[in-house]
């Protein structure tokens, strides 16, 4: 798998042991928060910074992150939270795994500064459950930020005091949903809570808690550091920064590429060696599997920034885009992501519980050559019941794919009815 | 019914979250007593739960929601092989009937000689890597051809 580093999130991979405390702070790591500490800049100063940059939440939602932090109620007493959401189970998302993996500092730094401008006394990074060397590392590095005196009582001698905890997950993609992931945090069944109230109001325990995704939080301290009107310059208005981009399918090199957002789609696949064999693109599902499928001309067209990709009618999710080549059936495709689905409802809201199940056996008999002819509006009908209809966003995330593949790649679905076999 | 080195684990989950919340670490008490028991009885449930102050059923929940915990018995080696999208599109199902074919099971079954257990699994956040499979939850085996899998079948019998 290849990494491609760039100025934000992979500053310390050209050097040798990247994940190191000593590597990170060679590449400027813990100044920012050197400098918020000893300066005591306030925590307006530093939303507003966040604000500049134009940083988008990076963990599929888009949401501006200085606006974001600007919802906790941190002039209020008592506990509060900082929560980080590594739990990247969205199929062909992979880049919290090699953030953790190759600078799990600028996470750290992240959060502890996070911390401190929210008014938080702890935070926990909530890690996948199925990749345990990675909670193992955390773990290290945790412990290394701590005997430097980055984390714990009185930090550097300035009488903030923060501790920082990784939670490990065991197998459920619901808990990348914030509050679903709150409740596992709180030893319960992930299963998503009625909003509102937010959690900024009502969070981790009942108390005021913000959650962001690791790359957002690892993306603060280059920030506060360079000044987010770098940040923003990096990308586009509106979509500030470098991104992670995982690129997974058909491929010639599957990785992890950091690069400005509003990056051509053509120029990142060029970068990933093109389509797998030289063979013709079909399609890309462009922000992992929830996001709509677009086909591959459409896409080509596309810069890789949260506005291009919405127009097209997709979206950027969390930056991983599957590539699929000529060979490959859509129907076989969906039929898998839809048992995805079904396989992952936490069974709360009936619409999902009931229509995430029906969608994959429609589909799957579809697949099967036993599809019927009212199968495709039978389809339609159900995601349109799902969509908007469930406590969380489980339910949209298995519409969407349905919807996306329905509206390209209808003449498939219906040469597999008419004709009982696959056109590909 | 623990030894004493997992509870000592148990002991510095639980000191991670705060004193009236020992709950918090029941996923990793669960995980820890896996890891020595190899799946959770309804006896071993009890015990965490009696260990965490919490009622049995919350552990049970628990237990069953989340799906690297084995509530039933498992072979000795346990692998996970991912068949989702993307893995799919890097030939999982090959790899997949591979494995069936060699261990002479299906998806959710275990040898007779208790050796392996094979279950399909869901994303594993590591698609680049892919095909990929986890042995016993904690470590991933990446970019699997035919060669790789006999070698790890090979490799693990002989544990």
């Amino acid at each position: 798998m290849v990494i491609q580093g760039g100025p934000v999130i992979f500053n310390t991979l050209h050097l040798a042991e990247p994940w190191k405390l000593a590597t990170y702070e060679s590449a400027g790591g813990y100044a920012a928060l050197k400098k918020i500490l000893a300066e005591n800049i306030p925590a307006e100063a530093i939303i507003n910074e966040v604000k500049t940059s134009a940083l988008r939440g990076r963990g599929g939602a888009g949401f501006p992150t200085g606006l974001k932090w600007s919802f906790m109620p941190r002039q209020f007493p008592g506990d509060k939270y900082i929560v980080c959401n590594s739990d990247e189970g969205e199929p062909g998302t992979f880049k919290d795994r090699d953030i953790m993996r190759y600078n799990p500092h600028a996470l750290i730094e992240g959060m502890i500064i996070a911390g401190y401008t929210l008014g938080a006394k702890a935070g926990y990074n909530y890690i996948h459950g199925e990749i345990w060397d990675i909670y193992e590392g955390m773990e290290r590095a945790v412990e290394e930020a701590r005997a430097a005196g980055y984390l714990g009582d009185n930090i550097l001698g300035s009488g903030f005091s923060f501790n920082l905890h990784n939670h490990h997950g065991y197998g459920a993609y619901i808990c990348g949903e914030e509050t679903a992931l709150l409740e596992s945090i709180e030893g319960k069944k992930g299963q998503p809570r009625f909003k509102p109230p937010f959690p900024a109001s009502f969070g981790l325990y009942g108390k005021p808690t913000t959650i962001n995704n690791t790359e957002t939080l690892a993306s603060i301290p280059y920030i506060m550091r360079e000044g987010g009107q770098k940040f923003l310059e990096l990308g586009k208005p509106n979509n500030g920064g470098t991104k992670l981009f995982s690129i997974s399918g058909h491929v010639e090199k599957p990785g992890n590429y950091e690069v400005p957002l509003g990056t051509p789609f053509a120029k990142l696949l060029e970068m990933a060696g093109g389509v797998k064999g030289g063979r013709k693109l079909k399609a890309v599902i462009p922000g992992g599997s929830s996001a709509p499928v677009l086909p591959g001309e459409i896409m080509m067209d596309c810069t890789l920034d949260f506005d291009s990709i919405a127009k097209a009618g997709s979206m950027l999710g969390s930056g991983a885009v599957i590539v699929m080549d000529e060979t490959v059936c859509m129907v076989r495709a969906l039929e898998r992501l839809s048992y995805f689905y079904f396989e992952e409802s936490c069974g709360q809201c009936t619409p999902c519980r009931e229509g995430t199940g029906w969608m994959y056996r429609v589909v799957h008999r579809i697949e099967h050559g036993q599809g019927r002819p009212e199968d495709l509006e039978l389809l339609d009908s159900v995601a349109a019941n799902i969509a908007g209809r469930t406590i969380c966003a489980l339910g949209d995330a298995a519409a969407m794919p349905v919807q996306g593949m329905l509206k390209h790649y209808r003449n498939e679905f219906e040469h597999h009815i008419e004709h009982k076999k696959c056109m590909v | 019914m623990l030894s004493p080195e997992s509870l000592a684990q148990i002991d510095k989950e639980v000191a991670k979250y705060p004193a009236e919340q020992r709950q918090s670490a029941v996923m990793s008490a669960l995980r820890i007593a896996q890891v020595e028991k190899g799946w959770l009885s309804n006896e071993l449930m009890d015990f965490v739960a009696h260990y965490l102050g919490m009622q049995p059923i919350a552990v049970y929940e628990v237990a069953t929601f989340y799906n690297m915990y084995n509530t039933r018995p498992v072979g000795k080696h346990k692998l996970c092989v991912c068949t989702n999208l993307p893995c799919k599109l890097m030939g999982a199902d090959a790899i997949a009937e591979r494995l069936k074919k060699k261990l002479g099971i299906e998806f959710g079954e275990t040898t007779e000689d208790r050796q392996f257990t094979l279950v399909e699994g869901e994303c594993m956040g590591a698609c680049g890597d892919a095909p990929l499979l986890l042995v016993n939850n904690h470590r991933m085996e990446s970019f699997l051809d035919d060669g790789k899998v006999d070698a790890l079948l090979d490799e693990l019998k002989g544990k």
